[in-house]
């Protein structure tokens, strides 16, 4: 991809992003921005930029950076246009597993290990349930195993909610609502941590997923341990997803749609795919937050409901093309 | 050179061996093939090359060395393997495609060099499809999709091409020249090892034929001692002929109608 288009991406994504900050119940001059950033502006627009507008902006890219790339990798290594972390279940197994540990008193950086795992479960349980189907290999198989799994990750949440505390019932809805209106940067420091190590490692596996995405048998031709760099796909993979569910809850379709959109710009490297998909992730999810505080102020829709009302036509689009 | 002592291959859950102890070797510079009914073990012999499967016992080895004397990476960088089938789901550009195949000699942080691009250069050149470069692999044709899928594993830089079913799909037009380009490759000091349902083809450019049937070698030999009548008729279990090419006198096999 030309130099012209990376710097399209980050110009969009700055663009967004400025935008998200101005917009709101209170609006900020876009020239009082800069200001207020370095808080020497007006006192009102200070707070309303740094204590709430700039961590949700921060916290929506983040998540929308774990996401697309969690997206792409799993795109490629599963060749699976319709692979995502929400679709194959994974998000759903990391929201019980941190429902479960915050109702247990875990909180801070432990929190995303505890969705990780509840992650991970998921993954097993799904390729079980494929595996079972006797359709291993096949994509629509295995993302209807994901479903399944992500419908009993779902009902788990409803059971603890059915003998939760008040307080914990209203953290199980937030979880399945997907959301970034309470970020803190505490909780933003936690996620930069997990995405630097898991955009990291997912980059050095960029080129396996590459042979990866030949198929199996000509992977395992070309020198590459097929079982050993899947394995490490979906683990790495699962842990940027469970990170972000950790920090907002579940917001679906960001990891469907955004590779999409990094390959419709001649991407086809998985490299430069997972850096424009971070890219791309951060504009749609800084995008669908806006678009939810806009939409019908003062209430706020559900950054999850907004990537659904964005992701189901595409994943319906995409599921016609693969029947 | 690629030799098979007595390997033996059982997938899971299976009852009977897919390979029950083949031996076999390829000579270098010449083409050597693998031929047999449907569910003979051809592909098995390429997938336990690449350690897809298992072996039970025996043993295969490679310019002398044992399978698993070598890790992936060296025995990619010595042997070149194209699949039966290889659907992308997600089409690059075949200059990208080809230059997956230096893959074994990278390493995470390496970035292809000037001798990676020489050898994806001359890779393309040699299977004569350096002018669609710029193409995407998902608008060629079956003949244009199998040459850059070879130049892919010529990219490998091995001197042995191992391949399952290169011509599966392909018009006869298209078939004859897959395989003109594999002779002159053997001719080149390639050492060629293919699996293949197209008798006359192989009987036409293999120096050699290797007959499977459930799993065993049941002939071996320069393609007019494998192409003999009775062997094959039992091995197909259908009524065959033998005839010379009036051209060159290549055993030439003719089906005849089971009545």
């Amino acid at each position: 991809m030309s130099t012209g288009r990376w710097l399209l991406l980050g110009v969009v994504l700055a663009a967004v992003s400025i935008l998200a900050i101005a917009v709101g119940t209170i609006p900020v001059p876009i020239s009082a921005i800069w200001d207020a950033l370095r808080g020497t502006g007006d006192t009102q627009l200070t707070y309303v930029v740094r204590a709430l507008r700039l961590p949700r902006v921060v916290m929506a890219s983040l998540v929308g950076v774990g996401l697309g790339m969690s997206g792409a990798a799993l795109q490629g290594t599963m060749r699976n246009p319709l692979a995502e972390p929400y679709l194959l279940g994974v998000s759903g197994g990391a929201a019980v597993g941190a429902v479960l540990a915050q109702a247990a008193g875990v909180t801070g950086a432990f929190l995303p290990l505890a969705a990780f795992a509840g992650a991970i479960v998921a993954v097993l349980a799904a390729f079980v349930v494929a595996h079972a189907a006797g359709a291993r290999g096949d994509p629509r198989v295995l993302l209807m195993a994901g479903v399944v799994v992500g419908a009993f990750a779902n009902a788990a949440i409803m059971v603890v909610l059915a003998n939760a505390e008040p307080n914990t019932v209203r953290n199980a809805l937030w979880w399945m609502m997907g959301s970034v209106g309470e970020a803190t940067w505490p909780q933003i420091a936690v996620l930069s941590g997990y995405l630097v190590l898991g955009g990291g490692a997912l980059f050095t596996l960029g080129r396996q997923i590459d042979v990866l995405a030949l198929g199996e048998d000509a992977a395992a031709g070309l020198g590459l341990d097929v079982d050993t760099a899947i394995r490490r796909v979906f683990f790495v993979s699962s842990l940027l997803a469970a990170a972000t569910v950790a920090a907002a809850g579940l917001v679906g379709f960001v990891g469907l749609v955004v590779p999409h959109i990094a390959r419709a710009f001649g991407l086809r490297r998985h490299r430069s795919l997972l850096v424009a998909s971070a890219l791309i992730g951060a504009t749609l999810v800084v995008s669908a937050d806006l678009l939810g505080r806009v939409l019908r102020p003062p209430a706020e829709l559900p950054l999850g409901a907004v990537t659904a009302l964005v992701g189901v036509p595409f994943f319906l689009a995409k599921l016609r093309r693969l029947t | 050179m690629i030799s098979f002592d007595g390997a033996t291959v059982r997938y899971p859950g299976a009852e009977r061996d897919a390979l029950d102890r083949v031996s076999l070797a390829t000579p270098r510079g010449a083409i050597t093939a693998v031929v047999g009914p449907n569910g003979s073990g051809k592909s098995t012999i390429v997938r336990s090359l690449i350690r897809r499967v298992p072996l039970r016992q025996g043993r295969i080895s490679v310019d002398g060395r044992p399978l698993d004397e070598l890790d992936g990476p060296e025995l990619a960088r010595r042997v070149a393997v194209v699949t039966q089938r290889e659907d992308l789901t997600f089409p690059v550009l075949v200059s990208d495609y080809v230059a997956i195949g230096r893959f074994p000699h990278l390493g995470v942080w390496h970035v292809a060099g000037p001798v990676d691009e020489t050898a994806i250069a001359e890779a393309m050149r040699t299977a004569g499809v350096d002018d669609l470069v710029e193409r995407r692999v998902d608008t060629l044709s079956g003949g244009e999709w199998q040459r850059v899928r070879l130049a892919r594993a010529l990219a490998q830089g091995g001197d042995v091409l191992v391949l399952d079913e290169p011509t599966t799909f392909l018009d006869i037009g298209h078939q004859m020249a897959v395989f003109e380009l594999l002779e002159r490759l053997a001719h080149a000091g390639q050492t060629i090892l293919l699996v293949s349902h197209e008798l006359n083809l192989v009987a036409r450019f293999a120096s050699h034929l290797v007959l499977l049937d459930h799993g065993r070698v049941v002939a071996d030999g320069s393609p007019s001692d494998v192409m003999q009548p009775s062997v094959l008729e039992r091995v197909y279990q259908w009524p065959i002929s033998i005839a010379a090419d009036p051209v060159d006198g290549t055993p030439t096999l003719v089906l005849r109608r089971s009545r």
